[in-house]
């Protein structure tokens, strides 16, 4: 927990020092114009790792994306895949396959020549073109569908033929651009356990892009979150979810109660923070890599946030005093919206089995209540 | 409930009108002019205003006398002359389309590439001859092109050349100025299919190992194949019948089936002949198109994504 608190250190990439990786992408930078759409990002992938790259609209995925593909011409940087040098290499040369956001299926080509024409294009013998259209068919689950052509198909099955065909060659690297952004949500989630399962059988490396949290969370190994051309945090969903390393990472993924303080107690074993807001403090059990009087994030996820009718024990550390200004009941849990006198509205997510096991009534609107967190809890951020 | 799909089809209001407004088109452009020319094909020369006979004659005795001459037809069937006009028509159509083909796809597909604020300007560009007379464009021609014409005056002058240059009334200029006539109907339905098509596919051609000369025998072409059909029938089937560039600058040798028509109406005022000649072009172009019709129902059909 103490590095991962340590918030100002760099991207951290999960590879062993021993473990060469796989994909190496140094120093990535490309500039449309005048425009940086991504910005000196460096990015290790193991081998038959799946790895989500998450980030809003416009943030550079695509374009990360497509410099990997060879579609892009990085302005400055270096791609190594497997040991060879891929920078400069033409789409057509290069060892991966990408699978496109539209699916970009050949309108006037029927399902297996869709498939085969990567192979043709290596110029493989026909008996092991049509063995290998067959085991991608069956793959997919495509077989009945092979001689249709694209617009005869579902979206569910046009995206899973668009998967047959970039996996057909065999390619040491797949990317997905935002594979399921193209399905409504209900088929949308079917499937992504349907293509991680997938990607798991054929044991491909695979790079997705993404900018649903959610199936980023589902599908990967690990994440990239992205914001303005920079690689922000690299880490397994549970470390990027647990120890965002900064405020666009902590309010990207799930929600979270955010902070502004200033450290003014700076010990070994514990920390305390002056947060106007709070009118109070922040006390937390461990140290952090930061000197007294900076200026530090803390965020405290909803569902650590405890609420209570009576007053804390320490009052003004780790706690305030609010009014609930809004309740969302959704089953299992309710989310409370508590309005703080500096006019901050911390969220506690409190379990419906708190007040019942308690003997008694849910607080409603207007009530007074006071919101807690364990020192443990909170997360600092610097940046 | 046959009933009921059959009435949603076609009796609703708009979407009749819509399928209307076409068919009456056909119907008083096409069907009735042709109906009126195969009659008088069917006519014999006349001394008479109109200068044919007709076809039907009431006689005394309550009889109905209908006369068809087929003559017209035995004389063009007959004629090697003619046989050798269809066919040197179709000759100079097809090789005028082929070359419109070959020049008009590559623009076709340059002007589709370029970023869209360029490509109206070279849209305009291409439209452009249209603003002038389609007669002066070709006297134009005839001025660049005749012995003492600019450019061989242009040429002498330089001293490249000491004789003029045999560029006029020949093959050469009958199809140089045929394909720089028809040679913007190529390029505009080449263009608008060419332009609505996804790069994306080019891209996923390429990323799957297709180099860019491949991907475009792959993709590209197969997709602009429509394109490539309406273009050349906007240029064939005008060029068969095309009688102001072979009589203003083609060969004296050069036998179009418009010039044989001309002479007919105008020198022989010979109406049936030139009907039945006409007829017979109709015929022949019917074909083509036919199969270019049934070409894009089904692509209606099918494609329509
Ligand atoms: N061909 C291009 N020319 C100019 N600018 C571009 C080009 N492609 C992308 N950009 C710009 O680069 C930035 C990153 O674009 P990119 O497509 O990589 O975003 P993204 O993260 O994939 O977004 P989204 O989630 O919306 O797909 C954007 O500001 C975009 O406008
Ligand atoms: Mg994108």
């Amino acid at each position: 927990m103490m590095e991962a608190v340590a918030a100002a250190a760099p991207v951290q990439t999960g590879v062993q020092a021993h473990n060469t990786p796989y994909l190496q992408i140094s120093g990535i930078f490309k500039k449309f114009g005048d425009n940086v759409a991504v910005d000196h990002v460096d990015l290790d992938i193991r081998q038959h790792e799946i790895f989500a790259l998450l980030g809003s609209s416009g943030c550079g995925k695509s374009t990360l994306l497509r410099m990997l593909a060879g579609m892009e011409r990085p302005t400055s940087g270096r791609i190594v895949l497997d040991g060879q040098d891929i920078t400069h290499l033409a789409p057509y040369d290069r060892p991966i396959n990408m699978m496109f956001q539209s699916y970009a299926l050949f309108p006037h080509m029927s399902v297996e020549q869709n498939i085969a024409f990567g192979l043709k294009q290596d110029k493989l013998p026909k008996g092991e073109i049509e063995s290998r259209v067959a085991e991608m068919l069956d793959l997919v689950q495509m077989r009945k569908y092979a001689h249709r052509k694209p617009y005869q198909l579902s979206g569910g099955q046009q995206q899973r033929v668009a998967l047959a065909r970039s996996l057909a060659k065999r390619p040491k690297l797949l990317l997905l651009d935002e594979p399921l952004g193209a399905l409504d949500k209900k088929l949308r989630q079917q499937t992504q356990l349907e293509l991680v399962n997938t990607l798991e059988k054929v044991g491909v490396t695979c790079i997705m892009v993404t900018h649903d949290q959610e199936e980023a969370m589902t599908m990967a190994t690990r994440i990239g979150i992205m914001s303005e051309g920079q690689l922000l945090q690299v880490g397994t969903p549970g470390e990027i979810y647990d120890y965002p390393n900064c405020r666009f990472t902590a309010e990207f993924i799930g929600e979270t109660n955010l902070l502004t303080g200033m450290v003014s107690v700076d010990e070994p074993d514990h920390v305390e923070i002056d947060v106007p807001e709070l009118e109070g403090r922040i006390w937390i059990d461990h140290g952090i890599t930061g000197p007294k009087g900076m200026q530090v994030w803390t965020s405290i996820r909803p569902e650590d946030v405890r609420l209570d009718r009576k007053p804390p024990a320490t009052p003004g550390v780790n706690s305030a005093r609010g009014t609930v200004v809004e309740i969302a009941y959704l089953g299992s849990y309710s989310v409370y919206h508590v309005r703080l006198p500096s006019g901050k509205v911390i969220k506690s997510m409190v379990p419906s089995s708190r007040w019942y096991e308690a003997g008694e009534e849910a607080p409603t609107w207007d009530e007074t209540v006071y919101v807690s967190w364990r020192p443990d809890l909170p997360v600092v951020m610097t940046r | 409930m046959n009933f009921k799909r059959f009435a949603r089809k076609w009796l609703r209001p708009g979407r009749a009108t819509v399928i209307a407004v076409p068919y009456f088109w056909l119907l008083v452009f096409f069907a009735v002019p042709f109906l009126i020319v195969l009659k008088i094909s069917f006519a014999e020369q006349d001394i008479a205003i109109p200068p044919f006979t007709s076809l039907l004659n009431y006689e005394d005795g309550g009889l109905l006398h209908v006369t068809l001459n087929l003559a017209n037809f035995q004389f063009i069937f007959g004629d090697e002359l003619y046989a050798d006009t269809y066919l040197s028509s179709l000759r100079v159509a097809f090789f005028t389309t082929v070359m419109c083909l070959l020049i008009g796809y590559p623009i076709a597909y340059a002007i589709a590439r370029t970023d869209p604020a360029r490509r109206n300007v070279l849209l305009m560009l291409v439209m452009l001859p249209f603003w002038t007379s389609f007669l002066l464009r070709v006297y134009a021609w005839m001025g660049l092109l005749k012995p003492n014409g600019i450019i061989n005056h242009l040429l002498m002058s330089v001293g490249l050349i000491s004789e003029p240059l045999e560029m006029f009334h020949n093959t050469f200029s009958l199809y140089l100025v045929m394909v720089y006539a028809y040679l913007p109907f190529m390029i505009l339905p080449l263009y608008a299919h060419l332009v609505k098509m996804d790069i994306r596919l080019l891209e996923a051609a390429n990323d799957l190992g297709a180099r860019p000369l491949k991907a475009f025998f792959a993709i590209t072409l197969p997709l602009s194949k429509n394109g490539i059909i309406a273009g050349s029938m906007m240029v064939f089937i005008p060029a068969v019948g095309e009688f102001v560039i072979p009589e203003l600058v083609g060969g004296p040798d050069t036998l179009m089936i418009g010039k044989v028509l001309w002479n007919e109406f105008f020198d022989n005022n010979n109406w049936p002949m030139a009907a039945a000649v006409a007829t017979v072009m109709v015929l022949l172009l019917i074909v083509p198109i036919g199969l270019f019709h049934r070409y894009e129902t089904r692509e209606l059909e099918g494609k329509n994504v």
